[in-house]
């Protein structure tokens, strides 16, 4: 077995140097490499949730994305057409009022705007308690849900929505997500029917 | 010189979980189910062998007072790599294991094999002590995680075992103090066979 490098302030800088700059290199070569499949990944789960949560429909949602400013925050809605008639609106809700905090949901509604369904897209809820609210059973309840005639509230605070047994603050987190959307619905619907892709916030005085 | 105990001696008598007690964070946090502790313990498998290896063939060329950041760049790489590639190609997964993947950088499993086995031994010897360590945390985490999803979900990797629709599962056995109980059991068991 050769003799250890010496621990020489010359030697320590070099090997040092040479391994960060080695690492660094084969960082990005695999960083280049990964690049598209993820973007790609993360545009098919948006993809996946649109099309759980509105009818069936031809176009590529996320071409046809609006951002909404409502609650003081910025909502996307992706508008969904076939045929160009517009068949849904998918809207990404989210709030940070869940259990474990972030709670991302894609709510879709109809063009009269009731709901037709959602989907979770993330979150951090306990498991067994909270995240029952990605089951069906829960979640079906909001299927054909009318907001303008139905409170998006859990029962237990005069709504009419039945909260998930133990987990009453993750079932409120997701009503709220849902009432948010709504507004997000509205609030597109006031501005006017612009959804080039651009920010129709703001181009409307 | 390679010798077949390096490859064996940390599936059992040496377990990283069972008997060294090393890298306990990953083994409470993830191991909700049995494919969340399999996949985890593979990822960190996959680090450990390439550490060990990389470090095994440099460890000559690394001065004595520089080898811990030495080792923890090397860790590192073969971390975000991992982290990559999962993200890339198994979105669903990433997800579930989320921030417990770039936190194999500071499992004290890799960083103690460095230290201890590869920095002192062949690239040969290391190899097959990466990889018996790391079947040993995979077998730990998957054995772990298995026992957790029985009894706290009434499932196995996924598969509805009791066939009923609602099952009166054992809840506890899927959140943290779950973790410690099963654990502290599977380890009193293997210590008494032993």
């Amino acid at each position: 077995m050769s003799q250890k490098l010496e621990s020489s302030l010359k030697n320590m800088v070099i090997v040092l140097f040479v391994i960060t700059f080695v690492a660094g290199i084969s960082l990005a070569l695999v960083q280049q490499i990964t690049l598209d499949p993820i973007n790609a990944a993360h545009q098919q789960k948006q993809i996946d949730a649109i099309s759980i949560v509105v009818p069936e429909f031809d176009n590529n949602p996320l071409d046809c994305c609006s951002k909404v400013a409502v609650d003081g925050d910025s909502v996307s809605i992706y508008k969904a057409t076939k045929n160009n008639e517009p068949v849904g609106y998918a809207i990404l809700s989210s709030t940070n009022s869940g259990f474990g905090g972030f709670v991302q949901v894609m709510v879709g509604l109809q063009p009269d705007g009731t709901i037709y369904n959602t989907s979770v897209v993330s979150h951090q809820e306990t498991p067994g308690l909270g995240d029952r609210m990605t089951t069906d059973k829960f979640r079906n309840q909001f299927q054909g849900f009318d907001c303008e005639k139905q409170k998006a509230i859990v029962k237990k605070d005069g709504g009419d929505v039945d909260a998930l047994t133990a987990a009453t603050i993750s079932s409120r987190a997701f009503c709220s997500t849902i009432r948010k959307a709504y507004n997000a619905y509205l609030a597109l619907n006031n501005q006017s029917t612009c959804t080039d892709g651009q920010s129709g916030a703001t181009k409307h005085e | 010189m390679a010798d077949i105990k390096n490859l064996t001696r940390g599936i059992i008598k040496e377990n990283p979980i069972f008997s060294l007690l090393l890298g306990m964070c990953p083994t409470l946090g993830v191991t909700t189910s049995g494919t969340n502790g399999m996949c985890m313990g593979l990822a960190t498998m996959f680090v450990l062998i390439m550490s060990n290896m990389v470090i095994s063939i440099i460890k000559n060329v690394i001065p004595n007072k520089v080898r811990i950041p030495a080792f923890i760049v090397i860790i590192a790489t073969f971390v975000t790599i991992i982290q990559l590639l999962m993200e890339a190609y198994v979105p669903a997964l990433f997800e579930q294991l989320g921030l417990y993947i770039p936190l194999i950088v500071v499992n004290c499993i890799i960083l103690g094999r460095a230290e201890s086995f590869a920095s002192k031994n062949g690239v040969i010897d290391s190899i097959l002590d990466g990889i018996g360590m790391g079947l040993g945390f995979t077998l730990a985490l998957t054995l772990l995680g298995l026992v957790r999803e029985m009894l706290g979900a009434g499932t196995i990797f996924g598969w509805n075992f009791l066939g009923m629709e609602d099952p009166k599962t054992m809840l506890v056995f899927i959140l943290p103090p779950g973790a410690f109980l099963v654990l502290a059991y599977l380890i009193a068991i293997i210590k008494k066979n032993n």
